[in-house]
């Protein structure tokens, strides 16, 4: 397809999100802060990328950019090919916190999505007993929470409900899912279980997915491409390609080339100096 | 062990109910111990008595009051979610609002009975109107509280979908202010007899506050007391239902340490 060569999208025929020069400011004047300095970065359909940074770096800030809840300052922001501007475009997103409302069962938690989402929402009333029951619960068993659909959020553990946290943003099978350190608040072994959860949901129908963390090994762990991002303002520093093969255990991050790829991205990190920040925010 | 007999729950019932029982009864024995004039405080038991002696003459005025009470209430509470839902709508809104709303809630509702019967003259008007304003602050401050705090995470889960405002606030902040909703229509349905009982013993010549007050002034302590209790078991009643219903509606809010609201 060469037909729209002139517009930003044309030079990425197969991306999902694309930042053009983009940086965010929060608020104005005297008293503006720079959450984002000037940053461009493309995702390919299907890939997987995760930002890594400092706190306060911005790497949530770049999330928000694409689920389009944060306008962007300056730049352009495309998700699925479309401008991002008011609206949303309808992608997956999970956080840290669950965020499941209280006042609903975990399936209709899960099943909120459908009843949001073109077009799921159509058929919402109709078919919200059978197909869209089953579809939750499919899921549900997929990241092995078999038969607690029924249960209230309230009666769920911690990793239990980010694991539905996960469920309720693929619900309706998003072409872009974002996360933001969705297993931060976790326990090792069950975010390192949640791991495997998270490559084989991707693996099964590899949707593009941004994941925001600050756990060096999460990252290589799950992503193809790994972002290193400087602090505040914060700009990609690092753009590392992890070919390690998939699926990937738990035992290969203690292999030594797994440990030596998280040695050379800590060092990118911690010892940022000023001559690799290239130009400063004007 | 009682508590096998019984589980915690019945045993608290169990309580409960003693303890209502008792206080009677240590009423009904400080009046004859003390031997305390029937005129300053009658026994349960006369005032029992006299209750179901005067009950058929009662009923209009039970009738008339628990109307009132109702109609003024549920007017407020029209008002009130209205209002509330517009002044939680927005931060400016909850803002600019807020400062007046709470000058009319500390206004005490006695002081405005004598303008409502200035304006409507006596009867079930004034007692309508002072029951619907005394209702109508707390549902409307609880409302836009409860609105205005719903978590900016949860609607950013639906935002992110490309919901609408109107998706929003049917899924996310409506079903989160239920909880407020429910303690404000509690403490409404209470502050509604108070003021309907209020506007009676001022200007009306029916309900219950209307009976009192000619009661009062004849030295009838027993009917006065009689009255008094009618009030009290109308607005326990009321109370039950609505508690009853907020555990249907909103039992989440009440449950696990994992509620927004805990």
């Amino acid at each position: 397809m060469n037909t729209a060569q002139n517009t930003p999208m044309g030079r990425f025929d197969d991306a999902a999100i694309v930042l053009e020069d983009t940086a965010v400011t929060y608020g104005r004047g005297e008293t503006a802060t720079r959450a984002l300095d000037t940053t461009s970065l493309v995702l390919r359909d299907g890939e997987f990328v995760a930002l890594v940074g400092p706190s306060g770096c911005g790497k949530s800030t770049i999330l928000k950019l694409a689920a389009g809840l944060l306008p962007a300052s300056e730049g352009y922001v495309f998700v699925g090919g479309r401008e991002i501007s008011a609206r949303a475009a309808r992608v997956g997103i999970a956080f840290q916190n669950a965020t499941m409302l209280p006042w609903l069962s975990v399936r209709d938690n899960i099943m909120l999505p459908l009843k949001i989402v073109s077009p799921f929402k159509a058929g919402y009333r109709s078919k919200k007993a059978t197909e869209y029951r089953e579809r939750a619960d499919a899921l549900l068993a997929q990241v092995g929470l078999d038969g607690f659909g029924d249960k209230y959020p309230w009666q769920l553990s911690g990793g239990m409900l980010q694991r539905a946290s996960l469920c309720r943003a693929l619900i309706h099978e998003p072409r872009v899912l974002l996360l933001d350190e969705p297993f931060g608040a976790l326990d090792q072994f069950t975010r390192e279980e949640l791991w495997g959860i998270l490559q084989d949901l991707w693996l099964d129908k590899k949707p593009t997915v941004l994941l925001v963390t600050h756990d060096l090994r999460e990252a290589a762990y799950l992503a193809s491409r790994v972002c290193i991002m400087s602090p505040r303002p914060g700009r990609i520093v690092e753009d590392r390609a992890v070919d390690f093969q998939r699926p990937r255990t738990v035992a290969r991050t203690y292999d030594n080339d797994f440990i030596k790829l998280m040695q050379d991205l800590r060092a990118l990190i911690t010892h940022d100096g000023p001559n690799t920040v290239g130009s400063a925010a004007s | 062990m009682t508590q096998r007999l019984l589980g915690p729950r019945a045993m608290q019932r169990a309580a409960s109910i003693a303890f209502i029982v008792g206080f009677f009864l240590l009423w009904e024995a400080a009046c004859v111990v003390f031997s305390i004039s029937p005129f300053v405080l009658p026994r349960p038991s006369a005032v029992l008595m006299t209750l179901i002696e005067r009950f058929p003459a009662l009923v209009p005025h039970i009738v008339q009051t628990l109307m009132t009470t109702m109609i003024g209430f549920a007017a407020g509470v029209f008002t009130g979610i209205v209002l509330g839902a517009l002044v939680g709508s927005s931060k400016i809104a909850y803002d600019t609002a807020y400062p007046l709303l709470v000058g009319f809630s500390s206004i005490p509702k006695v002081a405005v009975v004598p303008i409502f019967v200035l304006w409507f003259g006596s009867g079930t008007v004034p007692a309508i109107l002072t029951s619907y304003v005394i209702c109508i602050f707390p549902i409307v401050v609880n409302v836009a509280t409860g609105l205005a705090t719903t978590s900016p995470e949860q609607q950013d889960v639906l935002k992110a979908l490309g919901a609408s405002r109107r998706e929003i606030l049917f899924n996310i902040s409506l079903p989160s202010a239920m909880p407020y909703l429910f303690a404000a229509l509690k403490v409404a349905i209470t502050l509604a007899f108070v003021g309907t009982v209020l506007s009676e013993t001022v200007a009306a010549n029916r309900g219950i506050g209307n009976v009192m007050m000619i009661a009062t002034s004849n030295f009838d302590v027993p009917l006065v007391f009689a009255g008094l209790f009618l009030l009290a078991v109308m607005g326990v009643v009321l109370y039950g239902l609505f508690s009853l219903l907020e555990r249907r509606v909103c039992g989440w809010a009440s449950r696990g340490a994992d509620t927004p609201l805990a």
